[in-house]
C-alpha cells in the first residue's frame, strides 16, 4: 500500500501529494494530514474521483485510506 | 461547536456577502477612498504608528488589523481549530512577508484592496489583475514543479499567543496614551479612519468569517489554475458584489484609469508589483488576508509572514519604495501625477528576482516513496 505523509504541510501540497499517488498506485492509498483543511480538500477530491475514503483521528493526525 | 462556512458553495458566497457589507460599513464610517479596509495599507499605517516609519501622511493605529488576529484566533478556539505550529522556512517566509507588502505598496493595494477599487471602476486594479493572475500561476508552476517550504510541526502552546496578546496591547497603548504616531488632520491617508470601536468590530466578525471559510485571494485563483475549483473564488464574487452595488448606489463608481483615489496610472508597475503579491503569496501559502488569519489560529510561520510583512512596511518608507498616489490640488484643481520612484522600480525587479530564486532553486518536496 502507498503512503502519503502530508502531516505539517500546507495547502495545496496535501492534495497534490494526493492526486500524484492516487494516479500512481495500483491498490489503496493512505494519507496522512494533521489539520481539517487538507483533510476536508482530500475528502471532495476522493469524492469527485468516486473512490471511498475511510477517515481515523488519533492524536490530531487524520489517516484518510483512499480505496 | 462546528461552524463550517467552507462545505458549500452557498456558504462561502454568504460569508463573501458578509465580508463585503463589513467593507461597506468601514468606508460608510471614514475609511480612506477605495480602501473600505486594506491588509498592506493598514500594515503600513500601523508599522507608521508605532514609529517604524516616519511617513507622515501614513500613520494610524489600524484596530482592523487586531480584529482580524483576534477574531480568527477566538473563533479557532472556539471549533478547537486553534493549533500551535512553526518551523516550515520561517525565515525564507519572513522574506516573502517583506516582498508582499512591496509589491502592495508599489501598486498601492493588497489584493483586497484591489477587488474593492475593481468594485469602484478602477481600471488601474484591473490591469493589475492581470499581473496577480500572473503571479499566482508562476507560483503554481513552481507548486507542480515540486516547490515545498517544508513541514511544520506542533510546538508550545504559548508561542501562539505572543501576537494576539501583543496586538491588544499596543491596540491599548494607541489610545490612551501619546506613544504612538498619527497622521494630522488633512494629512492623509491616515487621517481618515472609522470609530475605533467601529473598525475593531469590523475586523473581528470579517477576521471569523474568513476563518470559517478560508477566504483567500491568492488561494482562489491558485485552485482555478490548478484545480478548476470555483469554490474559493466564490467568497470573493460575493464580497465583489456588495462593495459594487455599494459604490453604484453612493456614487462612488468611475470607470477610468484617472482620478481614482490613492492609485496612480503606470500600467507596467502595477502589473509588476501585483505580479509579485501574487507569486509570493502563493508560495507563502496565501495572500495577505489568509497570513493574518493563518497566524491568528496558531501558525507561527505566518505570523513571521505577518512581521515581515511591518518590516517590509517599514522598508517601503524609509527607503523609497512605496509608489505615490495622483495627488489633485484642492484650490487649483491641477493634478500632479503620483507612481513609482526609482527605489520602487528596483526593488520590484530584485523581489521578481528572488522569487524565481526562491520558487525553482531549492524548497524541493522529496519523493514520496511506496512501502
Amino acid at each position: 500500500m502507498m503512503t502519503v505523509d502530508a502531516r505539517g504541510l500546507s495547502c495545496p501540497e496535501p492534495l497534490m501529494m494526493t492526486q500524484a499517488a492516487v494516479k500512481k498506485a495500483d491498490g489503496p492509498v493512505t494519507v496522512l494530514v494533521d489539520s481539517v483543511i487538507p483533510r476536508d480538500n482530500i475528502l471532495k477530491f476522493v469524492k469527485k474521483k468516486k473512490k471511498n475514503a475511510e477517515v481515523t483521528e488519533e492524536n490530531g493526525v487524520f489517516t484518510i485510506v483512499i480505496s | 461547536m462546528s461552524f463550517n462556512m467552507s462545505d458549500s458553495k452557498v456558504k462561502l458566497l454568504i460569508a463573501g456577502i458578509i465580508c463585503g457589507l463589513v467593507g461597506v460599513c468601514l468606508a460608510f464610517f471614514g475609511n480612506p477612498g477605495n480602501m473600505a479596509i486594506c491588509i498592506a495599507c493598514f500594515i503600513r499605517d500601523t508599522a507608521g504608528s508605532m514609529g517604524l516609519h516616519a511617513a507622515a501622511p501614513v500613520q494610524y493605529f489600524r484596530p482592523e488589523i487586531v480584529g482580524m488576529v483576534c477574531g480568527s484566533f477566538l473563533i479557532a478556539l472556539a471549533t478547537k481549530e486553534y493549533k500551535v505550529t512553526a518551523g516550515s522556512s520561517p525565515m525564507i517566509r519572513f522574506l516573502l512577508g517583506i516582498m508582499i507588502v512591496i509589491g502592495a505598496l508599489v501598486f498601492l493595494g493588497c489584493p483586497l484592496r484591489m477587488v474593492i477599487r475593481m468594485a469602484a471602476g478602477d481600471l488601474n486594479a484591473w490591469i493589475a489583475l492581470i499581473g496577480f493572475v500572473l503571479g499566482v500561476a508562476t507560483g503554481t508552476l513552481a507548486l507542480k514543479n515540486g516547490y515545498t517550504l517544508g513541514r511544520a510541526y506542533e510546538t508550545n502552546a504559548t508561542g501562539g499567543l505572543v501576537l494576539p496578546i501583543f496586538m491588544v496591547v499596543a491596540l491599548i497603548l494607541a489610545f490612551t496614551t501619546a506613544l504612538f504616531h498619527f497622521t494630522e488632520a488633512g494629512g492623509g491617508p491616515g487621517a481618515l479612519h472609522a470609530p475605533v470601536a467601529i473598525a475593531l468590530i469590523g475586523g473581528l466578525v470579517f477576521g471569523v468569517f474568513a476563518q470559517r471559510s478560508r477566504m483567500c485571494f491568492a488561494g482562489s485563483v491558485r485552485d482555478i489554475i490548478m484545480l478548476k475549483d470555483f469554490s474559493l473564488i466564490t467568497i470573493i464574487g460575493g464580497f465583489f458584489v456588495v462593495m459594487l452595488i455599494y459604490n453604484i448606489a453612493t456614487g462612488n463608481f468611475h470607470l477610468s484609469t484617472a482620478g481614482q483615489p490613492v492609485s496612480h496610472q503606470q500600467w507596467l508597475w502595477n502589473i509588476l508589483g501585483m505580479y509579485v503579491v501574487g507569486f509570493a503569496a502563493v508560495l507563502a501559502g496565501g495572500c495577505p488576508l489568509r497570513q493574518l488569519i493563518m497566524a491568528g489560529q496558531g501558525s507561527l510561520d505566518a505570523a513571521i509572514t505577518v512581521i515581515g510583512m511591518f518590516f517590509g512596511a517599514a522598508l517601503c518608507h524609509n527607503f523609497g519604495f512605496a509608489s505615490s498616489g495622483d495627488m489633485k490640488d484642492a484650490a487649483t484643481g491641477e493634478v500632479t501625477l503620483g507612481g513609482t520612484g526609482p527605489n520602487g522600480r528596483i526593488a520590484t525587479i530584485v523581489c521578481i528576482i528572488l522569487l524565481f530564486i526562491i520558487a525553482f532553486v531549492g524548497n524541493k518536496r522529496k519523493e514520496e516513496k511506496a512501502e
